[in-house]
């Protein structure tokens, strides 16, 4: 469903600060897997993210999605199949649009705007219908503006926003890093829910490791910019934070240093 | 003074459209376009040139829109394909309108003979006969200083209401959600596969369709296009817009469409009564409208600051008369 062949990226090349954030990677999803992807700060998860939306565009390799060539394509076009949600609650909504016009604009991704109404009768019923599924009474607040909304409420909103058109691919960058322990457990339950009813093939960046072991069924670990780690299926559940680190020492042959992911 | 409140009326129904635009750009887009200097005068120079050539009024009001709608395009453009800065490509593009609105007009100052929109709607039998049943009646009540006709403020009362419900029409429409979103969260819409670059260059196209509509109708009713005409009109534009959502609220669009008409019209009026003061001038109008804006947008800050002290001392009294109490 997604694949990407020989991608790679260098910032600032030939200069002192020259950065090498994405090296001859090749990562192949089937259509329904979930990846978790974690990594230490600087390892290129968010430029393989980036690469993947068409926020960034590589030097050389090649992406496709659904079979689809896509790595010349410009992020709106690229955005028709793909949903993301981002790190901040703020990022994914349009604060002083209501809940129902966020709603009609998530819509209308995979379709082409025209002159008719974005909110419909029709519409709003079925808005109402995804709304109960995220269990936080938001289907009567069809008419409040988002921006009123709480961090967590938003991610929520966010999270529903990029699934419910069923995209090819669900792009999660770290999405409950910015919220509360509280919030968060909420977040990736919903996560977990939803991916599973609509099938979404799923890249999810996460800082937490515990994280990245209880979700999807393939994890990666990345440093300096290539995969270092590709787990899938039986082995990847019997895994624990111990074994990714000494699996790291092992390979890397140095200290873990990135504190947060510890702390994970 | 009744008779120059109603001259503030009815070109304050006007400026409303060009107020709207205003809105479009600023608030609804966040792009603080000044392109609308030039392309007011642009709407003026071609509906005056059209006229003087014997194109109908109607046509030509609608062909001033346009040429707006191209000037604001190419802001756009330049914006978002050149990269230029916001502020920077609206004034690029208010200086090169300046040269351009000259070479419509061929000169700097061209006047309108008996044809003009308003003209011809006043000078139809039907309306004439409205007008003096109606003035009779009210000079009977003893009111004088009546105006000539009622015809041009019923008829912009139409028209910039129509135009008024359009745009809250299309702020509704799926495109009108997209643009809509462009100005409030880029990166959020662009992420919903909208082409912002698109968005963006049409959003400042129509605004500046309706400010050049609304400069080929002044000059319309004032009979003559000036290159100077649009001197300081994005301070009118912001203006209204301000005074109309601090007065009249902000709370859903069609409210603040409507919050904008009503401040163009006070707008006019405050300008009108502000001259009829002793020592001021016709040139000080521009000073006037600065200090309008200035006061408009300082005037809540200091209030809302007020407020908050008022509430801290009240507290910190209460926590005094506790405290003594306590001791």
């Amino acid at each position: 469903m997604l694949r990407l062949r020989d991608v790679s990226m260098t910032f600032n090349e030939g200069t002192f600060d020259e950065k090498k954030a994405l090296l001859n990677i090749n990562l192949n999803l089937r259509e329904g897997e979930f990846v978790t992807v974690i990594g230490s700060n600087g390892a290129g998860k968010s430029t393989l993210m980036n690469v993947v939306s068409g926020n960034l565009f590589p030097d050389v390799g090649d992406i496709y999605i659904n079979k689809k060539q896509v790595q010349t394509l410009p992020e709106y076009k690229r955005s028709a199949l793909i949903g993301r949600v981002f790190q901040d609650p703020m990022a994914g909504t349009a604060p002083s649009m209501t809940i129902e016009e966020n709603l009609a604009m998530a819509y209308t991704r995979n379709k082409k705007r025209s002159l008719k109404l974005g909110v419909t009768k029709k519409r709003k019923e079925l808005f109402q219908d995804y709304l109960k599924t995220l269990n936080l009474g938001l289907e009567n607040r069809l008419k409040a503006k988002v921006g009123l909304l709480s961090g967590g409420e938003r991610q929520a909103l966010s999270l529903l926003m990029a699934t419910f058109t069923d995209p090819d691919i669900l792009l999660l960058d770290e999405h409950t890093a910015a919220l509360d322990p509280s919030r968060a457990e909420l977040i990736t339950a919903l996560t977990k829910e939803v991916i599973e009813e609509f099938g979404l093939t799923t890249l999810m960046v996460t800082h937490n490791m515990q994280q990245a072991l209880d979700l999807g069924d393939r994890l990666i670990m990345m440093d300096k910019g290539q995969i270092i780690l590709d787990i899938h299926g039986e082995e990847k559940k019997q895994l624990s934070i111990e074994d990714l680190l000494k699996e790291f020492q092992r390979i890397r042959g140095e200290q873990f240093e990135d504190d947060r992911a510890v702390l994970g | 003074m009744f008779y120059a409140l109603f001259g503030a009326v009815e070109s304050g129904i006007i400026y409303a459209i060009m107020a709207l635009g205003v809105y479009l750009s600023f608030r609804v887009l966040d792009f603080p376009d000044l392109t609308v200097d030039g392309s007011f005068v642009t709407g003026a120079a071609v509906a005056v040139v059209m006229i003087v050539n014997g194109v109908p009024p109607v046509l030509a009001s609608l062909f001033a829109a346009v040429a707006g709608f191209i000037a604001g395009c190419i802001t756009g453009i330049l914006h978002t394909k050149g990269k230029i800065n916001a502020l920077l490509s609206g004034i690029l593009m208010m200086i090169a309108l300046y040269s351009i609105n000259l070479r419509i007009m061929g000169k700097s100052n061209i006047s309108l003979s008996d044809t003009t929109l308003f003209k011809q709607v006043e000078s139809k039998s039907f309306i004439q006969s409205i007008d003096t049943f109606v003035n009779n009646g009210l000079s009977s009540l003893g009111v004088t200083g009546l105006p000539k006709t009622w015809s041009i403020v019923i008829m912009m009362i139409f028209i910039t209401l129509a135009i008024k419900l359009l745009i809250d029409y299309f702020l509704k429409t799926d495109i009108g959600l997209a643009l809509r979103a462009t100005g409030d969260n880029i990166k959020m819409i662009r992420s919903f596969s909208a082409n912002t670059d698109t968005l963006i260059i049409l959003g400042i196209g129509i605004s500046n369709a309706l400010v050049a509509l609304s400069g080929g109708l002044i000059a319309q009713l004032g009979g003559f296009a000036d290159a100077q005409m649009g001197v300081g009109m994005i301070i009118i534009g912001l203006a209204s817009v301000i005074i109309g959502e601090a007065l009249f609220g902000k709370k859903t669009i069609p409210r603040i469409t409507l919050a904008v008409i009503g401040g163009a019209i006070i707008y006019r009026m405050v300008v009108t009564l502000a001259l009829r003061v002793d020592f001021l001038e016709t040139g000080d109008m521009k000073m006037i409208t600065a200090v309008i804006v200035i006061a408009a947008l300082v005037a809540p800050k200091i209030m809302s600051t007020r407020k908050e002290k008022k509430r801290r001392l009240e507290k910190q009294a209460i926590l005094k008369k506790q405290r003594a109490g306590e001791v």
